[in-house]
């Protein structure tokens, strides 16, 4: 059994349906991309998946469990930080505990160990103001990951931070999941990124939106060093911009970045 | 240190100017070229302060009574109804639009009314500082309120945050700003809302005292009032300077972050 499951899901809004269809899954450990144009209604997807939204049609299982417009199951991360600008680090990265009922101190106490870990050590007592964008992104996923859940929907999470600190950013972030047993979904219309961070990735097009095609990305994450440089590499990212050109523009269709 | 010094700097020109029309005010009433009568000089206007100190004290207490009770009526009042309006359209459709007539009705139209009915005591002086003081809180907690994020919004859901949570978390921090705006603005108004309200009808306060020394051609003492009016309404809005710099310590983080 899969980690997530989501299936036949369709979400329409104002009468016009943005994503038909779509089945995906998600197995314990893996970081699978969602890739598209723009539009493609990769984030309705996510509102869905995070319970946010009710779809018109269609179940998400986590487990095995149905937890179709049910929040609070799964963390969700977006490329804005949303850290709360009145609070603390350590406060808003225990915000996940808090809002499950935990005490301040108590849940200040359970943060403080991660703090290291996640290369924000003294920033504790800092406002978000004060840290650099890299800082404050990893700060957010500390606090998905202090939310406790198995799977994490991440919303082109990195694609504010400039090209050194993306690279190292994904290299921190792949060993963060492997150290803390988190599974991730993965959106971005970044081509290149998808290649190198997933183990595989779905391809969605159209309007509405649907799952075009599935690819599974060789060699396995841990063998990549070098990768982009290889023909393995390009031969992906040809294939996937083949696909995405063959697919029926969209409105308001922004050019990929690649 | 620096920053004190800078703050020193920043104020000078203002020190300069004001000290400057005292100047001048004080040279024009000595010279003769403005009689006594028509505008007191300076240096009266500060004796006669001092000269009826007592009495005006006793004056303004009953004034910043009013004026507090209002206020804190006012901000009460607004912190119950903020999130109501935020919370539940079609009442901020029905009461948005009274709440701004209300802004429209002249103070000073509506004293005598509210004397008429509530009498010459302190209750109609209150209420008029609480219409007064109740909108631009309310205006600037509701305008807070809708200053978050809506992803932060769909983040603390996906969090499994309940409205309540939501509320406490993410909306009711973001209004403190716009809400100290407001009760800056407020503080100055309740002040001189009770002083409007006192002219029209009363026993004691500063708007009392002062149309009894208009009525005395006591201008001195008006000006005293004044005066005081002015020396309050700063403190006031000093304490809600003090009050904000408590309440939101992270602007301060921000502030020193980025010298």
């Amino acid at each position: 059994m899969s980690l997530l499951t989501a299936s036949h899901i369709t979400k329409e809004y104002g009468g016009r349906t943005i994503i038909q269809d779509i089945d995906i899954c998600l197995e314990q450990g893996e970081l699978v991309s969602l890739l598209g144009l723009s539009g493609s209604g990769k984030t309705t997807l996510f509102h869905v998946l995070s319970g946010l939204v009710q779809p018109e049609k269609g179940q998400v299982f986590l487990e095995g469990e149905d937890i179709t417009g049910k929040p609070g199951k799964i963390s969700y991360m977006l490329q804005k930080d949303l850290l709360l600008p009145h609070k603390k680090i350590i406060d808003n990265v225990s915000l996940p505990l808090v809002l499950k009922g935990a005490r301040k101190k108590e849940a200040r106490r359970e943060a403080d160990p991660y703090f290291s870990s996640f290369g924000l050590n003294g920033a504790q007592y800092l406002y978000p103001s004060q840290l650099s964008g890299g800082m404050r992104q990893r700060a957010a996923l500390l606090r998905t990951y202090l939310s406790k859940s198995r799977v994490a929907l991440l919303d082109e999470p990195f694609s504010a931070l400039d090209t050194i600190t993306k690279g190292q950013i994904h290299e921190w972030y792949l060993d963060v999941m492997e150290k803390i047993d988190l599974s991730t979904l993965f959106i971005t219309h970044d081509i290149d990124e998808a290649i190198l961070l997933s183990d595989r990735i779905y391809i969605m097009t159209g309007n509405p939106g649907q799952i075009h095609q599935q690819l599974k990305i060789e060699p396995g994450r841990t063998h990549r060093k070098g990768f982009t440089l290889t023909d393995e590499f390009l031969n992906y990212k040809r294939q996937i911009i083949e696909i995405l050109q063959a697919a029926p523009a969209l409105p308001h269709a922004q050019e990929t970045s690649v | 240190m620096k920053e004190k010094l800078e703050n020193i700097t920043n104020k000078l020109p203002a020190v300069l100017a004001l000290a400057g029309i005292i100047l001048l005010w004080q040279v024009l009433c000595s010279s003769g070229v403005l009689p006594a009568y028509m505008l007191p000089s300076p240096v009266a206007v500060v004796s006669a302060f001092f000269g009826d100190l007592p009495n005006l004290m006793t004056h303004a207490a009953v004034t910043l009574q009013e004026a507090a009770y209002g206020l804190m009526i006012g901000v009460v009042l607004a912190f119950v109804m903020a999130p109501l309006l935020d919370r539940f359209e079609l009442l901020q459709k029905a009461f948005y639009p009274i709440m701004i007539i209300t802004q429209t009705i002249p103070t000073i139209a509506l004293a005598p009314v509210l004397v008429l009915w509530m009498g010459f005591g302190m209750a109609p002086k209150i209420t008029l500082v609480v219409i007064t003081t109740f909108f631009p809180i309310a205006v600037g907690l509701l305008d807070g309120y809708k200053s978050v994020d809506p992803d932060t919004i769909r983040l603390m859901r996906a969090m499994g945050a309940s409205r309540v949570q939501i509320f406490r978390h993410a909306q009711f921090p973001a209004a403190l700003p716009q809400f100290f705006s407001g009760l800056k603005i407020s503080a100055s108004y309740a002040v001189v809302g009770a002083v409007i309200s006192e002219w029209l009808g009363g026993f004691e306060g500063l708007g009392v005292y002062m149309t009894r020394s208009r009525k005395a051609y006591a201008f001195d003492r008006m000006f005293a009032v004044i005066l005081l009016i002015v020396i309050i309404s700063l403190l006031l809005m000093w304490l809600v300077n003090i009050l904000r710099d408590i309440s939101m310590p992270h602007l301060r983080a921000e502030h020193s972050a980025r010298n």
